[in-house]
């Protein structure tokens, strides 16, 4: 087999971070390299160096045979180079087609043919097996169909070698099946793939190599024949994972919060939370399985105050909080590890110091008075960085330049800092590596046993499974049933979320 | 969203077509001229506009614009009375405009600079200049002469109102219309709009920012180049400090007001021109008797009330003002 890719002691150095180091790789046509490592490790780096967004410090790169220049998106891409990004590169207010087509435009004379590119669309939807409407406009379709049409851009011309940066980070266990397969299907028609992965399972399914990355530098290859779950985690972590969490009894008290009869819209206004009621007791996981978009993003921000609620009410030790008030959920005792630490969880610009307090900025001892205390607010970063083992050459670096695991910390080690009686942890380890993963859940269950009334809500069954005391299922806005979390089956919850069994 | 408009938008062009019949059934002189006037008054605006929308599609923010204006028709004046031609006047101011352009871009794309600042630069640049070497008291060779459109210029009404203008007026129509379809109906302007929006998936789908943002930026300079010369060189004939007169500012407010869109800043254009030729023909008729200076002012109002109720129900291009990093998502 001739190599597709070939890279040779690719180094690159941002300030403060040696993102990657001498890695050398080589992909031949037809199988499928997954490229697995924590957040931070330099995947994405060494990657988008292969599609000339990064300029590499050293070392070279070849497609084909022939080396690349830097910043020649366009003949990278001609040699039939295709790439899903990890943070989709669609343009929101655009159709389906607009989005495709970009960059390749069919003409007739001096104006696109949108007629011609429309059955192209539909064409190579059919031929992939991936339906997508070329007239939806991007910012109104869920993640999953944007996902679908990131596919089909990287697909649209003969590609020969696809590059797939956590393709399936946003979607359903369903939808990650069908990539699964679409993946293979590519790589058994001669397509040379390589995939960025957190999930191993997925590693295992469909990988016929891994190439390991940790801290910049290439660790080992493997294969799933040679190694399991366990022994991947391990060499991208550099110990031994604990993928099973250790969870104790829980010490029930007695119910903190209470939802009666809530009833939500979503952003299409459309009622997507129909009437719920819940309670959650002292000491105890309460976790929300369903697959994503049955309510639960809604349900979560009605709660926090910070999505209005239709109706219902929301009791936190018997006081009912107000609607709207996303400070007054705070001061009536919840803490929120929000679904989007991006949009809701950071402010980018801010130093990772900042951060780590902007839920007691004006209280003692981080203020006193007008004025804040900046030696407090060092002394506690500088704490919580070393504690929560935040990965930042400094606690007073933007939270922006950390990586996802690294920023899902600092959220984490925020909310938990205050030692409120609610937490609500909504997708808490979503695009998190596997090290993150486990501290994050430890964080979790010791909440727990320090007496907090924990709602974790989460997309992947097995969180679900394995942290929380109860198991509520939401289906279609409703909560169809809550089941013990001990001797669950998963079959029937799975039946439960897809809205099979009532 | 965009059948809102469009709603909205025919809901305007009736109410304004029906009071214009009304007018028009009551005084066919009068309604002819004035809209003949309004037109002529619309133009520059709506060039100037077109330079915001040129720039701002593809995420960079213009407020140099008036600048773009002052200068170029201070250079169409001066080069066409040393040249003695018009033409070659024109061609200087083109050449002007693409030069103010230039310098936005390498501020704005090159050095990564805020885009308010750098266009600041250029408006403070293109004040000193023309008020430096102002020389008072000198006359153009010739002007831009009106050429009625054989045919077309004999239709009722609009025969008067849109085809008995000059070179620079039709030229100025065919850019509005050229920009529009270009925008919306062409690889180009699909590209120019995903700069605009989202530059790295442009930039992903082998498309380069910088190249594009340079290009537009520099078209955009020579109309508005044409813009000044259409001003001086058409319209008024003469050319003094500050001649410009705030044109370039309110531009921007009807980019705003026409969403990004030509057709609609033409529209909005065209609103503002027939505002001031109606405020214009109401004090000559002495229908109303106030000082000239309030008339003199209702443009300006009326972008401010116009701004006031349509701002925040707008969208502008979302990468706008922000220099485009290579490699970050």
């Amino acid at each position: 087999m001739s190599a597709l890719l070939e890279i040779t002691g690719i180094s690159k150095q941002y300030p403060g971070v040696l993102a990657n180091d001498n890695i050398s790789l080589t992909v031949s046509a037809g199988e499928v390299v997954a490229l697995l490592g924590e957040n931070g490790a330099g995947k994405s780096t060494l990657l988008k160096a292969v599609f000339g967004l990064v300029k590499p410090d050293t070392g070279e790169i070849k497609i084909g045979g022939e080396p690349i220049i830097f910043g020649d998106t366009a003949g990278i891409i001609a040699r039939g180079v295709g790439m899903v990004h990890q943070h989709f590169q669609l343009v929101p207010v655009m159709t389906v087609a607009e989005n495709i087509i970009l960059g390749d435009e069919p003409k007739s004379g001096l104006f696109i043919n949108m007629k011609a590119a429309r059955a192209e669309i539909i064409a190579l939807s059919k031929r992939y097996g991936l339906e997508v409407d070329p007239d939806a406009v991007i910012e109104d379709l869920p993640v999953g169909m944007q996902q679908r049409v990131e596919i089909l851009k990287a697909l649209r011309k003969d590609v020969k070698l696809l590059i797939l940066d956590e393709p399936t980070a946003v979607l359903t266990p369903q939808e990650i099946d069908e990539l699964l397969g679409v993946i293979r299907n590519l790589a058994n028609s001669g397509v040379g793939i390589v995939l960025i992965t957190h999930k191993l399972h997925e590693v295992m399914a469909v990988a016929d190599r891994v190439v390991v990355l940790r801290g910049g530098k290439l660790i080992g290859t493997t294969s799933p024949k040679e190694t399991d779950e366990a022994g991947l985690a391990q060499m991208m972590v550099g110990r031994s994972v604990v993928l099973q969490v250790n969870r104790t009894e829980a010490k029930r008290g007695g119910v903190v919060l209470e939802v009666k009869g809530l009833q939500v819209r979503d952003d299409r206004k459309i009622l997507s939370v129909k009437g719920v009621d819940l309670s959650l007791h002292k000491g105890e996981i309460l976790g929300i399985a369903g697959v994503e978009g049955n309510g639960q993003r809604e349900f979560v921000e009605a709660i926090c105050g910070m999505r209005h609620r239709e109706a219902g009410e929301v009791i936190i030790n018997g006081v009912a909080t107000k609607d709207m008030h996303p400070h007054g959920a705070h001061e009536a005792g919840i803490s929120h590890i929000p679904e989007d630490r991006e949009k809701h969880g950071l402010v980018s610009s801010y130093s990772i110091a900042d951060n780590l307090i902007l839920n007691q900025f004006d209280q003692e001892p981080f203020a006193k008075g007008w004025i804040r205390n900046l030696g407090e607010i060092s002394k506690n970063a500088i704490s919580m960085v070393e504690k929560f083992d935040i990965r930042t050459p400094s606690a007073f670096n933007t939270a922006g330049s950390l990586s996802g695991g690294n920023k899902q910390k600092v959220v984490v080690a925020r909310e938990l800092s205050e030692d409120l009686p609610v937490l609500i942890a909504a997708q808490p380890t979503r695009g998190v590596d596997v090290g993150s993963i486990e501290f994050i859940h430890n964080q979790l269950l010791s909440a727990r046993d320090k007496g907090a009334a924990v709602l974790l809500v989460s997309a992947e069954l097995d969180e679900i499974l394995s942290l929380s005391d109860r198991i509520a299922v939401m289906s279609g806005g409703k909560i169809v049933a809550i089941v013990d979390s001990k001797g669950a089956d998963r079959n029937y919850i799975g039946r439960l979320m897809a809205g099979l069994d009532k | 969203m965009i059948t809102l408009i469009k709603r909205r938008g025919s809901y305007y062009f009736l109410a304004v077509s029906l009071a214009t019949l009304y007018l028009y059934s009551q005084s066919a002189n009068i309604t002819t001229s004035v809209f003949s006037i309004a037109v002529t008054f619309a133009m520059p605006l709506a060039l100037a506009a077109m330079v915001g929308i040129m720039c701002e599609r593809t995420g960079i923010v213009n407020i140099g614009i008036e600048g773009t204006l002052l200068l170029s028709s201070f250079v169409a004046f001066y080069v066409a009375i040393a040249a003695k031609s018009i033409l070659i006047g024109f061609v200087a101011a083109m050449a002007t405009g693409v030069a103010m352009s230039l310098l936005l871009a390498l501020m704005s794309v090159t050095w990564k600079m805020d885009q308010i600042i750098a266009g600041t630069i250029l408006n403070i640049l293109a004040t000193g200049l023309t008020s430096f070497f102002y020389i008072q008291g000198n006359m153009l060779p010739s002007m831009f002469k009106q050429k009625p459109i054989p045919g077309l210029s004999n239709l009722p009404f609009f025969g008067d109102v849109l085809f008995k203008h000059g070179l620079l007026m039709y030229l100025g129509f065919v850019v509005i219309i050229t920009l529009y379809y270009g925008l919306f109906h062409t690889p180009w302007g699909l590209r120019t709009r995903a700069v605009g929006e989202h530059p790295s998936s442009a930039d992903t789908a082998g498309v380069s920012v910088s190249r594009m943002r340079y290009v537009n930026v520099a078209v955009a300079g020579a109309i508005g180049g044409l813009c000044g010369s259409y001003l001086v060189l058409e319209l008024v004939g003469s050319w003094n400090r500050g001649f410009t007169a705030g044109k370039g500012f309110t531009a921007l407010a009807l980019m705003i007001f026409g969403r990004w869109n030509p057709m609609g800043a033409l529209a909005a254009a065209m609103f503002f021109g027939l505002a001031q030729a109606g405020a214009n023909q109401l004090m000559i008729n002495g229908t109303v008797n106030i000082p000239p200076q309030f008339v003199g002012i209702l443009p300006y109002v009326m972008t401010i009330i116009v701004l006031a109720i349509s701002a925040g129900k707008v969208r502008p291009p979302a990468a706008e003002g922000q220099p485009y990093e290579k490699g970050q998502s």
